[in-house]
């Protein structure tokens, strides 16, 4: 641990810190364009630069220095602020002047640098450079006249997202910023290296010129496009979401969000159910509350009900479904729409045990039955992180590009039974193995053959570092692991349901569910957009999308989140316990609360673990049974930007599938 | 530089250069050049093989050659390195050329030291006889560029036209050479300087007399 | 004293001899190499720190000391390299270019003593693009060395494994600088790393190295022959050896010559270049070491002892001894401009202050140079190169910014004069 001193403050700083951190630290801010935290250091922008003794006569890099015992730093000197000035000045002279017009004012690190460290009026009469615009794709808008050349996009690309997409391209001062051919950035991170862009040059296409940083309120929520809850930023103005942004959360999703996390926003405002349907010869018609009610009572299920939940739906909405069919006698909830049935008699069988961030860890990792960059966009850096440490990382499936190197087993599920006998090799000697089985694994009955390898290989085992647990099932739906807690599986899955002929199902914006199973049922679709569920319902009682309701929400991980409110949702829509405290007053039963706040009490109550923030403890390992058949031909997703009612909703997200999925080209000419 | 750009990518260039590929002569020297550096780090390569395949699409066009899009995408799978990393170098550096050149690519050194002996008559020279900077003739044959110093100060001025330098260069001199290229002939590289062998002093040595008729050994007067 | 050509290394620096093998070998190259290496590491670089050679490069460093900072073993498993700067690409500089066409086996025999006191694996020669021919008999030279066994398994008979590879550039000043040079042996943009860390703790492909001038490297096996004594010989204290000066523009007889170091300027170019064009009151200013380095007015330069310290003395620096020599007919604001161009054209993009304020420099210049400008903005011009100066990654910058700050200093009446003259021609 290295002790400096900091404009006078002395203090001791961790070992391996630059000269930036340590000034950090000892509460000096250090302006900077090109240092980012969770990319290779540069050091090109030289806005950091301070002055350090010992050391050559001249300002230092400080993002690029490391601490050293003894250093004396100083951050105001007047030879760092006439440095400061100085490369102020040089990213000035060639940068527009169109702040006015810029989607980036108001949170641009240059115009608030220029305002702190700037020198007032400008020395350059020469012409300023141009740049000819880039196209990125429908995501990121270009006007590359801004960009200063700090490469943050370009270190993203390549060391973060693993695609090779973005380069500077000529040199000196006609360095360019672009992708290849301007093709659009084509991975499902792309739209990271807008918020990474200190300036203007990329800005968020789909949300330009919507509004400015100031008019917005923030919502600290979690986003629900799939299963990591990544921690997200609403940013609302009146009754609209205008954009959603990461938080950071180093546990979860560092700082960085899926393309559709951060792009369905514009799903919300279309397609929306605003009032109360009810079906009527064969049609859905327009009804009041009070109508709605009245059709679903006068079903008169008796105890004969089922819920099924949706991918995105809160732990609160799920627990209130599941009070009100409690009440009239039934338990047959399921959440595993599309027919998995997987044991969930032990949530750890089907936890992410070693944790979003643990896994990075890993020394030899199995990936079964997984499309990690479509299921788990901002997980699969963390994978290639772990493969770059040197994890030998292995896929049962069909191919996917992982962006980092693995080793495919084939598609056959035997191979589980006896990996090939390098892979087997690799695992008996990995200090921290891991294995990974995703929905097409689950699918098709791999769980007890990958539990089986986990005992194989001692996944779970002590190390020195700590406990280590490398089993991890990576769910794709937002509300399962709240779900599964919650009690919504069958051990049938959703065969039992069917089975069960019940007279009245509660889909909660459940659109993934073959509703013609239920023909026989009365289905009432409690949810927010007029998507599948909504089409086959008998009645349709409007729901609150997750920005429009406060909402717990437990990720892959057994991690359990709170999202607050944003928005009211549009029209007569309502959130949704609201909805089923009043159905169960319709219904004459009673679910024993009345407030929000009752009902999280209750249902802290029933499963203590959704009561706190933070890991839930599912306990040991069940064992499992060696081999297993089948053959994993296909992942369960087939377009990544449509894969909820929201996405499917969005324009954005359908252009985004048309063009970067099927190829239609939209590339115009950008203004 | 500023003029620096890529041939945009058009049918017509994928029809042409789509199906580029080593020919035997040039494969034998990328993977020789591959072999130059540790396994693993065939990246290492790329200036290498850019060069070979900007002199073999020379070969086929009988110009200078450069570099098509499709061509640079064949280098890039070649050497199983992204794309972008292949362009990035290839705009980087100012020997490829980012589009087609002519028959000769004349390049006039006009850095400080040329200039102090005469690369301005050279230029002008280049210009009289129809060439402009950055430009190919419309016949094809000539492509003129100025570039920086070329290393061959002490035999000032100079152009360095395909593989070869030719140096003390006058207008006069200049023209000899640039109608003998027309012609097809190979005029004698190097100094034009009547006398002069290489970079002594002209009019002789002052220095390592006994080199110039002799492979003189120095080590019987240590 | 001036040096005979008996203790000069470069004996076939003109070429009237052949390069070849049989030829340098008749010259005394490859002259029982072995025995050189049975020095010991230790024995050569302590022979090396004894010769006060320093880097021919421009920097100066001493070389015998870089060598001694690579690592004694491998802790790790890692090789180590050397990688020979060949890219000669400062203007007024010429010298490499010499060596390698007509003693390309100084060099090469060189990369092999040195390679084999810093213990590395193999050495790679970067040589400029531009050098087209050059390098075709470097290839060819480096293969008759193969061919011989003195390279490769056992080179020279040595015990010692040696490769020789030769990377050519392909137009880029700036992979003259040792880390880009390094990032484009990698395949990469010539883009200078950050230091630390240095080379010689992580250099090409991560490993350990030692970037050396081609000059450097070539008059090792020599110096080694005949002693650490004999070399230093020549030259002042801190400035030893023999040096290979490079003298272009105006004199009357421009030429590439070995001589000792600290010769001063006068007998330099009276003694070989046969006088400044014109007689010596014709001297307007000299640019002494590449032109990376400031101008020194006639009279400053004229006795000045052509060294590191003589010319540091004079507000310059030896640099590579490319001595580009002007008279009084020369437009010193567009020579000085001209550079400003090359170092915008070379600067590799990078950092702000040098990718900004090359183009920005080089812009004023060319007003300054038609008088076109405000007489304040020479000062603020000077301000400009002081911003850029000492802030970049690498030390183009500084380059960039020096040529520009000696202009000044020295004929600031002169960029007065356009300037006052221009007003007067608008008001006319
Ligand atoms: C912009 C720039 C260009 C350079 N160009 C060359 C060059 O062409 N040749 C060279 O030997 N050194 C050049 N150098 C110096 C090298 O970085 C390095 O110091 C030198 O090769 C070390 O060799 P030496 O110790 O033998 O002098 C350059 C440095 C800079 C900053
Ligand atoms: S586009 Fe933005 S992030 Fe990329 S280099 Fe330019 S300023 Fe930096
Ligand atoms: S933040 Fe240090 S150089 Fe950019």
């Amino acid at each position: 641990m290295p002790k400096v001193t900091v404009d006078g403050i002395e203090l001791e700083v961790p070992q391996g810190a630059t000269v930036l951190q340590a000034c950090e630290l000892a509460g000096k801010e250090i302006p900077r364009f090109c240092y980012h935290e969770r990319l290779s250091i540069a050091g090109n922008c030289r806005m950091c630069l301070v002055e350090v003794a010992p050391g050559p006569p001249k300002p230092q890099a400080s993002c690029a220095l490391p601490a050293a015992e003894g250093q004396v730093i100083k951050t105001d000197s007047p030879m760092v602020k006439r440095a400061r000035e100085g490369v102020m000045e040089f990213l000035l002279i060639n940068h527009p002047l169109d702040c006015p017009i810029c989607d980036q004012g108001g949170e641009c690190d240059l115009q608030d640098q220029s305002v702190a460290y700037g020198r007032g009026s400008s020395r350059f009469h020469e012409h300023k450079r141009a740049v000819t615009e880039k196209y990125m794709g429908p995501l990121i808008k270009t006007t590359m006249t801004r960009c200063i050349q700090c490469t943050r996009c370009v270190r993203f690309s390549e060391e973060i997202a693993g695609v090779d997409e973005i380069g500077a391209l000529y040199r000196g001062e006609n360095m360019q910023i672009t992708t290849y051919l301007e093709k659009a950035a084509t991975h499902e991170l792309s739209a990271n290296v807008i918020d990474l862009c200190p300036v203007g040059a990329l800005t968020s296409g789909p949300y330009a010129f919507e509004a400015r940083p100031w008019e917005l309120k923030k919502t600290l929520s979690i986003d629900v496009s799939d299963a990591l809850g990544s921690n997200v930023r609403l940013d609302s103005r009146g009754r609209e979401v205008l954009r959603i942004l990461p938080r950071v959360n180093d546990d979860v999703n560092e700082e960085w969000l899926s393309d559709k996390g951060r792009y369905q926003v514009d799903g919300l405002m279309k397609r929306r159910l605003d009032r109360p349907y009810v079906r009527r010869d064969g049609k859905l018609v327009p009804a009041s509350w009070d109508e709605a009610f009245a059709a679903v009572a006068s079903v008169n299920p008796g105890k004969s009900v089922a819920v099924i939940a949706g991918d995105l739906v809160d732990c609160e909405t799920m627990f209130a479904a599941k009070a009100l069919a409690g009440a009239l006698g039934s338990s047959l909830l399921e959440g595993r729409q599309t027919g998995l049935s997987y044991d969930c008699s032990n949530l750890a069988a089907v936890n992410f045990n070693s944790g979003l961030a643990g896994i990075e860890d890993a020394d030899a990792l199995l990936i079964v039955g997984s499309h990690v960059r479509w299921e788990a966009p901002v997980l699969n850096p963390r994978l290639r992180k772990a493969a770059m440490r040197g994890a030998k990382v292995y896929v049962v499936g069909p191919h996917w590009d992982a962006t980092y190197p693995v080793t495919n087993l084939g598609n056959d599920l035997a191979v589980l039974g006896k990996l090939p006998k390098d892979a087997d090799e690799v695992f008996k000697s990995a200090q921290r193995p891991a294995l990974i089985i995703g929905g097409a694994g689950l699918g098709k009955g791999a769980l007890d053959a990958c539990l089986a390898l986990a005992e194989k290989y001692k996944l779970v085992r002590a190390t020195d570092s700590g406990a280590w647990n490398g089993f991890n099932a990576l769910h794709m739906a937002a509300s399962r692991m709240g779900g599964l807690m919650l009690g919504y599986a069958q051990t049938g899955g959703i065969a039992d349901l069917v089975a069960a002929k019940p007279k009245l199902v509660l889909s909660l914006g459940a659109d993934e569910v073959d509703y013609t199973k239920f023909a026989g049922s009365t289905v009432v679709y409690i949810g927010h957009h007029g998507d599948k569920g909504a089409h086959a319902a008998d009645v349709v009682l409007p729901g609150a999308a997750f920005t429009e309701k406060p909402g717990t929400y437990v990720n892959t991980e057994g991690r359990v989140q709170l999202a607050d409110k944003a928005v009211f949702a549009p029209g007569d829509a309502r959130e949704d316990w609201t909805v089923l405290r009043a159905l169960a007053d319709a219904m004459g039963v009673s679910v024993g609360f009345d407030s929000f706040d009752e009902l999280r009490a209750a249902m802290a109550k029933a499963v203590p673990a959704l009561g706190r923030e933070g890991l839930a403890d599912y306990g040991a390992l069940p064992k499992g049974k060696a081999g297993a058949s089948g053959v994993i031909d296909a992942y369960p997703i087939k377009d990544f930007y449509l894969t909820n009612p929201i996405a499917r909703a969005s324009e954005t997200m359908q252009r985004c599938s048309a063009e970067l999925l099927h190829g239609e080209s939209f590339a115009e000419a950008a203004e | 530089m500023a003029d620096r750009h890529l041939e945009p990518d058009s049918p017509e260039l994928r029809a042409r250069w789509g199906s580029f590929a080593f020919n035997a002569a040039w494969d034998t020297k990328a993977k020789a050049a591959i072999a130059r550096y540790p396994a693993g780090r065939q990246r290492s390569a790329v200036m290498a093989l850019l060069d070979y395949a900007q002199r073999q699409v020379g070969e086929e066009t009988q110009t200078q050659g450069w570099l098509p899009i499709p061509v640079m995408e064949y280098v890039a799978k070649y050497l199983d390195m992204p794309i972008i990393r292949v362009v990035e170098v290839a705009s980087f550096y100012t020997m490829y050329n980012l589009v087609p050149v002519g028959r000769f690519h004349v390049q006039v050194c006009g850095t400080t030291p040329c200039m102090l002996r005469g690369s301005d008559d050279i230029m002008a020279a280049c210009k009289a006889r129809g060439m402009h900077k950055g430009h190919t003739t419309d016949d094809g044959m000539w492509t003129l560029t100025e570039v920086e110093c070329m290393g061959n100060c002490a035999s000032a001025p100079m152009v360095q036209i395909n593989d070869d330098n030719f140096e003390d260069l006058t207008a006069d001199r200049l023209n000899t050479v640039l109608d003998a290229l027309a012609k097809g002939e190979s005029p004698k590289a190097g100094t034009q300087e009547p006398g002069r062998h290489t970079v002594e002093p002209l009019g002789g040595p002052t220095t390592l007399t006994a080199m110039v008729s002799a492979n003189h050994d120095y080590r019987k007067e240590w | 004293m001036s040096l005979e050509d008996k203790d000069r290394i470069f004996t076939n620096v003109y070429g009237y001899q052949p390069w070849n093998l049989k030829a340098a070998q008749a010259r005394g190259d490859w002259d029982n190499t072995k025995a050189l290496l049975a020095l010991g590491q230790d024995k050569i670089i302590d022979e090396m720190k004894a010769s006060g050679l320093r880097g021919r490069g421009g920097a100066g460093f001493p070389t015998g000391l870089k060598w001694s900072f690579m690592p004694k073993e491998s802790k790790d498993g890692r090789p180590s390299f050397l990688v020979i700067n060949a890219d000669e690409s400062e203007p007024g500089s010429c010298k490499d270019r010499e060596i390698i066409r007509h003693d390309p086996h100084k060099l090469i025999e060189g990369a092999l003593v040195a390679g084999f006191a810093m213990r590395a694996r193999a050495a790679y020669i970067y040589i400029r693009g531009e050098y087209i021919r050059e390098a075709e008999v470097l290839v060819a030279a480096v293969q008759e060395a193969y061919d011989a066994g003195l390279l490769g398994k056992n080179a020279a008979k040595s015990g010692y494994d040696f490769d020789v590879f030769v990377h050519r550039g392909a137009g880029a000043y700036i992979c003259g600088e040792e880390t880009a040079m390094i990032e484009s042996i990698e395949g990469k943009k010539g883009q200078p790393r950050l230091k630390p860390p240095f080379p010689a703790g992580a250099g090409l492909y991560g490993c350990p190295t030692t970037v050396n001038n081609v000059e450097s490297i070539a008059v090792a096996p020599t110096i080694l022959r005949r002693g650490a004594a004999w070399f230093s010989s020549f030259g002042r204290d801190n400035n030893k050896g023999t040096k290979l000066f490079q003298i272009s523009g105006h004199v009357n007889k421009p030429c590439v010559v070995e001589e000792a170091m600290s010769i001063p300027f006068s007998e330099l170019i009276e003694k070989h270049c046969g006088g400044i064009r014109g007689g010596r009151d014709n001297l307007l200013a000299v640019i002494p070491g590449g032109s990376s380095v400031p101008l020194v007015p006639a009279a400053e330069i004229w006795d000045a002892p052509m060294d590191f310290d003589g010319l540091r003395a004079v507000g310059s620096g030896l640099g590579t001894a490319a001595v580009i020599v002007m008279d009084k007919s020369t437009d010193i604001v567009r020579a000085i401009s001209r550079l400003s161009h090359f170092y915008m054209h070379e600067s590799c993009g990078q950092c702000t202050p040098c990718r900004e304020g090359t183009g920005w420099m080089y812009r004023v210049m060319e007003r300054l140079r038609t008088g076109d400008a405000d007489v304040a903005e020479i000062d603020m011009l000077h301000d400009v190169t002081k911003q850029v100066e000492g802030h970049t990654i690498c030390a183009l910058g500084d380059a960039a910014a020096w040529p520009i700050q000696g202009l000044i200093r020295h004929f600031r009446p002169e960029l007065e004069r356009r300037i006052a003259e221009n007003v007067r021609e608008a008001a006319e």
